[in-house]
């Protein structure tokens, strides 16, 4: 059992699954961040109530959360073991045709945990009582911060390298898992590519949209 | 063809080494990487010098035993070739080259731009075969098998365990050279009897010897010179999860 749980390849599938749990779960996000677009506050903070309240959700936020622990925690860990087993650096860097967002995924990895305390701070901590504001309304807070033109730049800077992250991370999340193979691998890049342009694309038109109109 | 080389010498383990540079003329363009290296040595021998050391064994690219990191790439710029294999027509004339020796912990150093990769030989050890009991040799087509396994599973065979694949990846990861052999027995009969134990104990003296851990970058299957592929490490992972779960 110590050869399963302490292996290399269960802590990498460990990283593929939690990292898949979040990429469930940020199309739902979207779903919640498109009532930003309505005049009425109402539906989104409506939403915003339910999936604070809501003991299933409750529930799932508390796996969510324990997620995003985990994958930055086994991140660290991976990335710390890999530079050790380089052991002395090459005077003239490996240029090989490779995955190219794959290299820096502990750095975009990086700046989005960065947002994610920012993104806390703004919303979740007030939740929880951290912070000082309203959580029933969520809608005023994300329109106060959607007319703010550098946050808007952070936001959308934030996206642009979550793409880069997902880029790489939904393929490489079944090829540790096993399941791809020479038919399914292309299927699973294609698919990659086509999620880590759309929903970071989503989520940027959000506060576009609010700002210039 | 003339070229100045940027050369890796370490007198041994331990010792710090550092670059020493050479110049070399009159090369021909249709020598091979290792002759050009030969010519060097012979010319640093009459000067009462140190020859550079290098491994190299059977020059036909099948046994493993080169092992050059030139110019940021194992084995040389040329693709799915050993560098025993490249010739010196890839390179421009008076170009440096920089000849560096496999960079990972597992692999130490021995001199110059040679590594010890008895590291692969005990991840062999610890299950990279089938035990056979001896006997009369038994027919070729006793056990029938599927063509494509067939395929796949000599695919995974070509392996040569030259470590470029370990060389190449920015994590010195073994996965490529652990799924080549994993895959290579566990797509045939006679290889699935034991197929639980060999991954199990495999993976486990991978780890245990300070390899990294595979980010499926795809650097080891861009460089390697049999071109071993990139889904011999997802089954590699498959049959990982199911010998421990199942």
């Amino acid at each position: 059992m110590s050869r399963f749980l302490g292996s290399s390849i269960t802590r990498k599938i460990t990283m593929a699954l939690l990292g898949l749990f979040l990429i469930l779960f940020l199309p739902v996000h979207l779903g919640i961040n498109f009532l930003l677009l309505k005049s009425d506050p109402e539906p989104f903070n409506k939403a915003a109530h339910f999936m604070a309240t809501f003991w299933l959700v409750k529930g799932f936020e508390v796996l969510l959360l324990a997620s995003f622990l985990l994958h930055i925690f086994y991140g660290i860990l991976l990335q710390i073991q890999n530079w050790l087993a380089r052991g002395k650096q090459y005077k003239i860097t490996n240029y090989s045709q490779t995955s190219f967002f794959s290299k820096f995924m502990i750095w975009t990895g990086l700046i989005i945990f960065i947002f994610l305390i920012i993104h806390f701070m703004n919303f979740y901590f007030i939740k929880i009582g951290w912070v000082q504001g309203d959580p029933e309304n969520f809608y005023g807070v994300a329109h106060q911060l959607f007319n703010i033109p550098a946050y808007i730049i952070l936001y959308v800077f934030s996206f642009l390298i979550l793409g880069f992250h997902l880029a790489h991370a939904f393929w490489s999340a079944f090829q540790t898992l096993g399941w791809n193979t020479a038919g399914l691998s292309p299927v699973f890049k294609v698919l990659g590519i086509l999620y880590a342009i759309l929903i970071p694309l989503g989520f940027t038109l959000i506060p576009l949209i609010i700002y210039f109109s | 063809m003339d070229f100045k080389l940027k050369i890796w010498r370490q007198k041994n383990t331990t010792a710090k080494g550092r670059f020493e540079t050479y110049n070399i003329s009159g090369i021909s363009p249709d020598a091979s990487f290792l002759e050009m290296l030969d010519i060097l040595n012979d010319q640093l021998i009459e000067e009462g010098g140190d020859p550079v050391a290098f491994d190299s064994d059977c020059r036909e690219g099948i046994c493993g035993m080169c092992s050059l990191y030139i110019n940021g790439r194992p084995h040389g710029p040329d693709h799915g070739i050993t560098v025993c294999q490249m010739h010196m027509r890839n390179f421009k004339d008076g170009e440096m080259i920089t000849i560096e020796p496999w960079r990972a912990k597992p692999f130490p150093i021995i001199k110059d731009l040679m590594v010890d990769r008895g590291a692969f030989d005990k991840i062999i050890q610890a299950g990279g075969y089938i035990s056979v009991n001896t006997g009369g040799v038994p027919d070729a087509n006793a056990i029938p098998i599927r063509k494509e396994n067939a395929d796949l599973a000599m695919d995974a065979a070509a392996c040569i365990g030259c470590g470029a694949c370990v060389a190449a990846c920015k994590n010195a990861s073994a996965m490529l050279f652990v799924s080549a052999s994993v895959s290579h027995f566990t797509l045939l009969p006679q290889g699935r009897v034991e197929a639980k134990e060999r991954v199990k104990a495999m993976v486990a003296k991978m780890d245990e010897l300070g390899f990294g851990n595979c980010s499926n970058t795809g650097a080891c299957e861009a460089e390697c010179p049999k071109e071993i592929k990139l889904t011999n490490i997802a089954r590699l992972n498959r049959e990982f999860y199911k010998a421990h779960v199942s």
